[in-house]
């Protein structure tokens, strides 16, 4: 837990970062790759030592990252669908880990790549389909470990804000800091997926992470912002001033935290804690540290970098 | 108050192809009125029969979901961006 409070843009709010990077394969999904793995296994649905199980699971990244180091561990199979646009880093990874890789249209991104491992997990019903974005067991590791340990670091939190993929850190962690203190408020920081994905052919193609709505997250949630690729990356840029080197979601939620500490009434004090989900190795070939900002944005639009 | 309102891609072809419109209202509810009013083809898409949001759209005021700050009846003022955006599937999850 690090203070970045020398980047607030207000002197009386504090900001606090968690470094989700420093995880062993490299970000805060390890956290749910072994909550979901060690779930299916309690409920009989993974064997442990059983040869030859295979996992299906649609990642732009760092869940099959995570799931590929956790089954390499446990010797099961997993295949990862995966969008196209995704940085080359993330592919290299899954394959260090040995996952299998079915591509995705990139221009459907993560929709693309959770629509085609339903398609594939029901024409395979052999296959276990661990399901990130429904599976209790996400939002259920950060309850029961990133929340805690945020209470135990910083019990002055006044506000949480961490990005929105599956929604289970925001679930997870926001339902467990508000039982502590219901005055805490969570923020939700989104890139602008709507607007990149054009694979949609109608709204009601569109898509509600099933947690998010089956544990109430509507009513965790306080605020939910939408930070954009060029605001993302000079934040990224920013937190190298305080010798931090994260992944581009951890500045997009860095400058929603700015945006956070500008809005706090005059006169009073706040204390945000954030997440960095991961560090910059993986987006290295995306020039976000070096290139000229507005070409590495034009990147971006092409790009998961969320 | 007069306001932008971005709409996506799946929605331009009921606005002429439009990417950006300028409407008035000042309020979210009175701009999507008044929006739907200028391209009857959006009917139902974005609000429902109940008048309320689809809940497969989110509606931003600023980059800020509506859906936490006053829903429909949250004002906007000249200048305001508005955008219109489907949910999806978050992130590099």
């Amino acid at each position: 837990m690090v203070n970045a409070s020398a980047l607030s843009p207000n002197p009386l709010v504090d900001i606090w970062v968690k470094l989700e990077g420093r995880n062993p394969a490299g970000s805060v999904k390890d956290r749910i790759a072994l909550s979901l793995v060690e779930a299916a296994g309690a409920d009989g649905i993974l064997i442990p030592g059983k040869p030859d199980q295979v996992l299906i699971e649609p990642s732009a990244g760092n869940t099959g990252i995570a799931l590929a180091m956790v089954c390499q561990m446990k010797g099961y199979h997993l295949k990862v669908v995966l969008p196209t646009n995704v940085s080359i880093e993330r592919r290299q990874m899954l394959e260090v880990f040995g996952a299998e890789i079915i591509e995705s249209p990139g221009s459907e991104g993560s929709n693309g790549a959770v629509r085609m491992a339903q398609a594939l997990s029901e024409k395979n019903p052999q296959w276990v389909f661990l399901y990130q974005y429904a599976n209790p067991a996400n939002p259920a590791a950060h309850y029961a470990h990133t929340g805690p340990e945020i209470w135990a670091d910083v019990p002055e939190v006044t506000h949480f804000i961490a990005g929105l993929g599956t929604s289970g850190t925001l679930l997870g962690v926001g339902g467990f800091l508000k039982e502590k203190n219901p005055d805490i408020q969570v923020w939700a920081i989104e890139p602008p997926t709507g607007e990149m994905v054009d694979g949609l052919r109608n709204l009601d193609d569109g898509y509600i992470p099933p947690i998010f709505a089956e544990l109430g997250g509507a009513q965790i949630l306080d605020r939910k912002t939408v930070i954009r690729p060029k605001e993302s990356i000079e934040w990224t840029r920013r937190m190298t001033e305080i010798g931090l080197f994260v992944g581009i979601s951890s500045g997009a939620i860095m400058a929603g935290a700015a945006r956070c500490a500008e809005q706090i009434p005059d006169g009073e004090s706040a204390t945000i804690v954030t997440i960095a989900c991961d560090d910059g190795w993986k987006y290295l070939s995306t020039g976000a540290w070096t290139d000229d900002i507005d070409t590495v944005v034009e990147r971006a639009k092409k790009v998961i970098y969320f | 108050m007069s306001v932008a309102v971005r709409l996506p891609t799946v929605l331009r072809p009921h606005a002429g192809g439009q990417a950006v419109v300028e409407i008035s209202g000042a309020t979210i509810g009175e701009v999507l009125t008044t929006l739907i009013g200028d391209f009857p083809g959006l009917n139902g898409q974005v609000i429902g029969e109940d008048g309320t949001l689809n809940k497969f759209v989110n509606i931003y005021v600023n980059d800020d979901d509506v859906r936490y700050l006053q829903q429909l009846e949250t004002p906007v003022k000249d200048g305001d961006e508005i955008s219109i955006l489907p949910a999806v599937a978050g992130g590099a999850a």
